[in-house]
């Protein structure tokens, strides 16, 4: 399919979904009209940021630190699940930097012409999430050197949560589960992975596989477990200037940002881990 | 004759405007049929999933209008015809499902009906059943956010018909049961039929709160609706071919039913 007929195919589509409100954010949903760079290398207007949901926080705090920086500037993230945030962006959403959870999406802009410089700049590996009740009275293998399989952790009984394989958190999830031999054992298949959290921390669920760095957002609210098959699928997170960026002097800040000492640090607080 | 001069003489200012709504609705819908990959909609719809999709949003749908029918029909009479204190104040509590958001509907659904819900909670020791994550959980999803159009709908019948039928069969002897069943009932059998179309057709189309309170699991728990929606983030054209599924099914039946049975209410 065509980029152009991939575009109006998306439009239509979510022209006909617009009748049943999503959790994720709203396709078409239009950022602040942009302002330019005057000319010289200080950024200033607005920089609108696509961030992968799971970034939210981190890059809210990067934002406001550039902001900071820079006076006049005026920093947007708009976050969702990748596979929306690049279907927008396909569909001629304009934005100025677009970060994705794997590489997979970001490879979907960069055939498309959209991206072309993207670089990975942290990893997110999955862990096994449990209330803080920790209903089914997960006990970690005893007397067992190293980390414990999925298959220790997760039984036949228990309700598990995980994204959907639409998404950059399922493809990892399906990879580890396929690794592990539990591949019939989630319930529910969710459409980003802040929803198998909620479902984790609601109670709802006695597992859920969710990043790191949701682990650390929410390490009051749930128990978590490292399991050995999480090396098969870490996804890593590139982060590139679109190629009609309206801003592209502050994107290029912002990327600078988050490749810099402090941005990585910020990311390592929330739980990412740097690039190989 | 003098009906169709009526209708030829539309005042002009509301002609365009008229059009234009008209367009802004039925336009979408045209270009899902334009956009449509229409080479490959047969291999689409031969995708696993699909079949099982389409199957439990009809099911589902189905049994939510049940359920509605049951419960709705005796709301509405209690609403229109009874003098109980708070009325009002029910009337937009129970019409409230209308205008919350779905997703905030799923989330108060678990509270009561999941696993740690008031309810719930007490279904999980008494019986060990659990509710979310089931295809009874999409109905029941389903049910609450549509069953208010059922209600609204009959009434609105209810107030439009004529008491006085009711008060006759009282006096010629009949209970309350069955001046209901004999009477009030066939005089709002219109309304209650328009208020069930509209039921499924929203059940139909039930996102939010089935993705939040039942989750997305193939054969259970996936309607068609969560189908296009995952669909969506990887494969618009896929999307595009269920939506059409959908569409189809939806637009036959309301047009199907309109003939039959709402057409009737219509002098």
């Amino acid at each position: 399919m065509s980029t152009h007929l991939r575009r109006a195919a998306i439009g239509v589509a979510a022209l006909v979904l617009a009748g049943c409100s999503g959790p994720a954010g709203a396709p078409g949903e239009e950022p602040a009209a942009s302002g330019q760079a005057t000319g010289g290398s200080e950024p200033t207007g607005t920089l609108t940021v696509f961030a992968a949901a799971s970034l939210t926080d981190v890059f809210t705090d990067l934002g406001e630190q550039l902001e900071d920086e820079h006076p006049g500037l005026d920093v947007q993230i708009n976050s969702a699940g990748s596979s929306a945030l690049a279907g927008q962006l396909e569909q001629g959403a304009p934005a100025d930097v677009f970060a994705s959870a794997d590489e997979a999406q970001m490879a979907r802009l960069e055939d498309g012409g959209l991206v072309d410089d993207a670089v990975v700049f942290a990893r997110n590996p999955l862990m096994l999430a449990v209330p803080l009740d920790n209903p089914q009275g997960i006990v970690l293998p005893e007397g067992r050197a190293g980390i414990p399989s999925l298959a220790d952790l997760i039984t036949a009984d228990m309700t598990v949560a995980v994204c959907a394989p639409e998404v950059p958190c399922g493809v990892a999830a399906a990879e580890v589960l396929e690794s592990a031999g539990l591949s019939d054992a989630p319930d529910t298949y969710e459409d980003d992975v802040r929803a198998v959290l909620t479902k984790v921390q609601l109670d709802e669920v006695d597992a859920g596989l969710v990043y790191v760095s949701d682990v650390h957002a929410a390490e009051d609210a749930i128990l978590a477990y490292a399991f050995r098959e999480s090396e098969q699928a870490i996804n890593s997170y590139p982060v590139g200037v679109l190629t009609d960026a309206p801003n592209p002097a502050a994107a290029r800040a912002f990327v600078d940002l988050v490749l810099s000492d402090a941005g990585q640090e910020a990311l390592a607080d929330a739980g990412f881990q740097p690039p190989v | 004759m003098s009906r169709a001069r009526r209708d030829a003489r539309i005042p002009a200012p509301l002609l365009v405007p008229a059009a234009l709504g008209a367009a802004f609705l039925v336009l979408p819908l045209v270009g899902l049929l334009v956009r449509a990959p229409w080479s490959s909609v047969g291999e689409q719809l031969a995708a696993p999933g699909v079949g099982q999709a389409l199957r439990l949003s009809l099911v589902s749908a189905t049994l939510a209008t049940l359920l509605s029918l049951v419960l709705g029909v005796p709301l509405a009479w209690v609403l229109a015809r009874s003098s109980i204190r708070g009325r009002s104040v029910l009337r937009a509590l129970v019409t409230v499902p209308l205008v919350l958001p779905p997703v905030v509907g799923g989330v108060a659904l678990f509270l009561v009906l999941g696993r740690q819900g008031i309810v719930g909670s007490w279904l999980d020791d008494a019986f060990g059943v659990t509710i979310p994550f089931t295809t009874t959980a999409v109905v029941i999803a389903e049910t609450f956010v549509a069953m208010p159009f059922l209600v609204v709908s009959v009434e609105g019948a209810l107030r439009a018909a004529d008491a006085r039928f009711e008060d006759v069969a009282a006096t010629l002897g009949a209970d309350r049961w069955t001046t209901f069943r004999r009477v009030t009932l066939p005089l709002v059998a219109p309304g209650v039929a328009a208020g069930a179309v509209l039921c499924w057709a929203r059940a139909l189309g039930e996102f939010g709160a089935t993705i939040t309170f039942a989750g997305n699991f193939p054969g259970t728990t996936q309607t068609m609706p969560l189908a296009v929606y995952l669909a969506l983030q990887r494969e618009p054209e896929a999307a595009i071919v269920l939506s059409l599924v959908l569409l189809a099914v939806s637009l036959a039946t309301l047009l199907l039913l309109r003939d039959r049975w709402l057409g009737r209410s219509v002098p």
